[in-house]
């Protein structure tokens, strides 16, 4: 079943319009995502800088707290991210255990590094927030709390996959650590719900109308598509590394340009 | 069964197990994970007697008294249904302010004057410029006086 013409027999999918399956062969995806990276680049460029002119020049000052709350235009999307690309890569991983993809497994490595990044600035601009408008850097509480244990899940993910030489069996372990850690994905964000906690509630849902001035929303939700972007784009550009590295004894790869010369 | 059936059938019964016990976890560290606990929390015997606490709530509009020497300041901390008044000697944070949010750590002494060592603003979700606050704000006063 090593090659990818066996598993669209297995599960006859030649049948489909859209061959999905085609997609999971490291070979079809490598020169796929090349093409894309550069559109996803140009994407985060484009509504980073519309983000930032928007947070900075459009979005007024904020009654409370003045110009410190424009911290906002990084700290919610990179907060935001931090949780989506967990869920994505346990998606992954669910994939990678449940059809023993290896493509699963190398989407979910390269998406860590990123998402411990964003959990990472999350906390970080949260911190540098806290001070000036709370009072402190740090406290205890439980949305404060379970994001650094997202953090440390991200930084286990990468430390258990890189202890494991064998990287099928990293995979596979890696996998069971990402999907146990959804569980927490729930708790960060319903955690302003569920206890008191310094950490102020919700103030975008998708229940409600958002509880913020139209400017700031766009300029929020500007960076939160730049930052979509950018993810995309340095997740393929790492899983393009993954997949030259675990696949350079397959013919495909010799025969590649940037290989081969 | 074939192997990916059965494969399926254990990652979703292993996350279903995760779920419960996590579920389980939560329910029973319910009130550990309350970083603060709300007047009527408190005189209602919920919150550790003896022992350093945070009490939350809004501040109560015009009980602010600041002492000569301008770093010792007492307030009233209301969830609008019971208060607290509350000592302490320190900066106060930015976003301190009358009809905000407050937590304050510290102990509950016998004459149910709460001493704070540690005072923090809690800030809500809301975001307006300073105008939408003016007209927030008037909107409210208009709505108090119809009532009255």
């Amino acid at each position: 079943m090593g090659n990818n013409g066996g598993f669209e027999n297995r599960f006859g999918m030649n049948t489909r319009l859209i061959n999905w399956f085609g997609y999971a062969s490291p070979a079809t995806f490598y020169p796929l995502a090349g093409k894309m990276i550069p559109w996803f680049w140009a994407l985060a460029a484009l509504f980073g800088i519309a983000g930032l002119y928007v947070g900075f020049f459009v979005a007024p000052t904020d009654a409370q707290q003045g110009e410190g709350y424009r911290i906002i235009f990084i700290h919610v999307p990179a907060s935001w991210m931090s949780m989506f690309i967990y869920l994505v890569m346990a998606f992954w991983a669910a994939l990678g255990l449940g059809f023993n993809t290896r493509l699963s497994g190398m989407m979910a490595t390269s998406l860590a590094p990123t998402g411990a990044l964003m959990a990472f600035l999350s906390l970080w601009t949260g911190a540098l927030w806290g001070k000036p408008m709370w009072g402190a850097w740090w406290v205890w509480d439980a949305r404060l709390t379970s994001e650094l244990i997202l953090f440390f899940l991200y930084i286990g993910f990468i430390a258990l996959q890189s202890a494991i030489d064998d990287p099928r069996r990293a995979d596979k372990a890696g996998a069971v650590l990402a999907l146990v850690g959804v569980v927490n994905i729930p708790i960060i964000y319903f955690s302003v719900k569920w206890w008191n906690t310094l950490h102020q509630g919700a103030s975008v849902s998708l229940t409600r109308s958002p509880s913020m001035a139209q400017t700031m929303l766009w300029g929020m939700l500007l960076m939160a598509l730049a930052f979509w972007m950018y993810a995309i784009a340095v997740s393929l550009t790492r899983v393009r590394a993954i997949i030259l590295e675990r696949e350079r004894h397959a013919g495909w790869v010799e025969e590649l340009e940037e290989v081969a010369t | 069964m074939k192997p990916r059936h059965k494969r399926f059938a254990l990652i979703g019964g292993g996350l279903a197990v995760i779920g419960i016990a996590a579920v389980l976890v939560l329910n029973a560290f319910q009130s550990n994970l309350v970083f603060f606990f709300t007047p009527t929390q408190i005189a209602a015997g919920e919150a550790p007697k003896g022992k350093t606490f945070r009490i939350g709530g809004l501040v109560k509009d015009g009980s602010l008294q600041r002492q000569s020497d301008g770093l010792t300041v007492q307030f009233v901390v209301t969830d609008t249904a019971k208060e607290f008044t509350v000592a302490y000697t320190g900066i106060l944070p930015d976003l301190f302010r009358e009809g905000k949010g407050v937590v304050a750590q510290g102990k509950l002494g016998e004459n149910g004057l709460f001493t704070a060592s540690e005072v923090l603003a809690k800030h809500d979700e809301n975001y307006m410029p300073p105008e939408a606050q003016h007209a927030v704000d008037e909107a409210h006063k208009a709505a108090r006086t119809v009532k009255q």
